[in-house]
């Protein structure tokens, strides 16, 4: 699922909550902000290479192509995020943070990669512009928290574009999902079958199936609470500025 | 001020000498809930309880969570009032803590569950395996074994739960339950879905590896129940207040606690590790895993205790594996 409501409990403690000190020390900070400076600037170069592409093409036809290879390392690269939280310098749940990027990291090789005929689906499109425009303003967003110099438009922009990026992304998953399904199940794509040594069977066509039906439950309650972080952030500030 | 009033204000003290108002509010909103005044300062929070319940029958006493601070620590039942540092007026804060559920239910609920849904598995009940399938037997012995295995430990802890253990806390949430109910069950009948199934593949060592694997899951059921039986003694022994670490007793079973501070633990992970390997089958070594996490963390935090607690805990000890972890 996309990722505009990951970092939420991190956006909490350093907007919300009031200076909390027990961030992470200076070399920490350091590597923290070239991080997200460098994943700033790969989500950068993935979102210059759809325009360049598009351009390029005249269609919105195929563009995966030439965006596929950046996105893989930066996206799989936000699996360091889960290691940030485990070792305490960023103040996140890890299993929050970790299902997060998980399931990001599921959709880009478990489904985009490995199921070749959807990769010309307009629906990768819709889900990699959404994830695109999140990941470039989160980051952003990161970085000058770290450094303490938060400007208000990119405090806004992390937590207004969710209300259309989100539902963008899960649109575009579900549809990319829902298109792999019939490929999956003519050859058998990581599924296991009875009998075997081991006693056990996976089926990964219904694996799909469950994962999209997952999103029902998760989906609301994901983007309700950004929508409650977003009252709190956003109007908790105009309380300060009128005062 | 007429002197009527003075007298009257100071006969009305006399007579409340030492008595305590007590006034409940509620944790989040401080919305006052109750008021109690002229308590005994000898009364217990169990009493203030019951005299909460009273006012709003919902809110049994099992579900009343009552503190001095509404971020500090819940206040137990046997606290007495006076021995609280309150004055004359206390302000109680209250939380709800939903409904709950008596420990032996619970216990009841999560293990009748699998028990039962692992032998609809066994005889093959309709609509699990296909039409043609319905009812029939497999042709291996270890499938029938390992019912066998899965039920027995299954009335084992039945059998605990009902006579030998003693819980601490009177209830569990009954959000709690239901999630352990799902996972509990839902498990149950993931691998019982495979051993019984018709496509079933027996051991690969044969025989030697079933007998090998029945014979340590059945020392490791033993040693599990002795373990509980001696925890449950020592509980007896000392009565609540009188607080003591376990020791190693005559049973040899009981060995184990020179090594290792939670052994009913481990044992419970030899028995799932054996009846893996005895049935040799993915899901039931996956249960096992994740158990093995589960009762690792619970194992750590007890040692964790005991360690602060008794300042003689012996220092070979660890938590769950012996020497390693």
């Amino acid at each position: 699922m996309s990722a505009p409501a990951m970092g939420t409990t991190k956006t909490a403690h350093s907007d919300v909550a009031p200076k909390k000190k027990r961030g992470p020390g200076a070399l920490a900070t350091a590597y923290l902000v070239i991080y997200n400076v460098v994943m700033t600037a790969g989500w950068l170069v993935i979102a210059v290479g759809l325009v360049r592409a598009y351009l390029a093409r005249g269609s919105y036809h195929g563009l995966y192509y030439s965006i596929e290879k950046p996105l893989k390392f930066f996206q799989t690269g936000a699996l360091l995020e889960v290691l940030h939280c485990a070792v305490g310098i960023v103040p996140s749940s890890v299993v929050l943070t970790g299902f997060q990027v998980l399931s990001r990291v599921f959709l880009t090789w478990a489904v985009t990669h490995s199921v070749r005929e959807v990769q010309n689906e307009d629906s990768v499109l819709l889900f990699v512009s959404a994830w695109t425009i999140t990941e470039i303003i989160r980051y952003s967003f990161y970085t000058f928290s770290l450094l303490n110099h938060l400007p208000y438009l990119v405090k806004w922009a992390r937590y207004t574009f969710f209300l259309v990026l989100y539902p963008m992304g899960v649109t575009g998953e579900l549809l990319t999902v829902y298109a792999a399904l019939p490929y999956v199940q003519k050859t058998g794509l990581y599924s296991v079958t009875l009998p075997n040594k081991y006693n056990f069977s996976f089926d990964y066509h219904t694996f799909l199936i469950l994962t999209m039906v997952s999103y029902i439950p998760l989906f609301p309650q994901l983007y309700f609470h950004m929508m409650r972080q977003r009252k709190k952030v956003l109007c908790h500030v105009e309380e300060y500025k009128t005062e | 001020m007429s002197r009527t009033t003075f007298f009257e204000r100071n006969i009305g003290r006399t007579r409340n000498i030492g008595r305590i108002t007590v006034e409940v509010l509620d944790g989040r909103t401080r919305q006052q809930l109750c008021f109690l005044d002229k308590v005994e300062p000898h009364a217990t929070i169990g009493e203030i309880k019951s005299l909460f319940h009273k006012s709003y029958q919902q809110l049994y006493p099992a579900r009343q969570d009552l503190k001095l601070d509404p971020k500090g620590k819940s206040l137990r039942d046997d606290d007495v009032l006076q021995n609280l540092p309150v004055g004359t007026t206390a302000t109680i804060y209250f939380k709800d803590l939903g409904p709950q559920v008596g420990w032996t239910m619970v216990f009841l609920a999560e293990y009748l569950g699998p028990l039962f849904i692992y032998l609809l598995f066994y005889f093959r009940a309709p609509y699990i395996y296909s039409h043609q399938d319905v009812f029939t037997s497999s042709p291996y012995s270890v499938v029938t074994l390992a019912c066998a295995c899965h039920t027995c430990h299954y009335i084992k802890r039945l059998i605990e739960a009902i006579f030998v253990h003693r819980f601490s806390h009177g209830t569990m949430p009954l959000r709690t339950i239901v999630r352990n109910c799902v996972y509990y069950w839902a498990f149950s009948a993931w691998l019982a879905f495979y051993i019984n199934h018709p496509l079933y593949t027996p051991p690969s060592y044969g025989d030697m590896q079933v007998n090998y694997a029945l014979a340590i899951f059945v020392l490791c059921e033993l040693g599990n129940f002795s373990i509980h039986v001696a925890l449950n003694n020592l509980k007896a022994e000392g009565g609540p207040k009188c607080r003591r670490f376990p020791h190693p007793t005559k049973n040899p079973f009981t060995w184990l606690f020179f090594f290792v501070s939670c052994p009913n633990y481990t044992y419970e992970v030899g028995a799932w590790a054996s009846f893996s390997v005895m049935t040799q089958c993915l899901p039931v070594a996956l249960f096992t895993f994740l158990a093995f996490i589960q009762m690792t963390i619970w194992a750590k935090g007890k040692h964790k205790t005991y360690s602060r607690e008794f300042k003689d805990y012996p220092q070979l000890r660890m938590p769950i594996i012996p020497l390693l972890l």
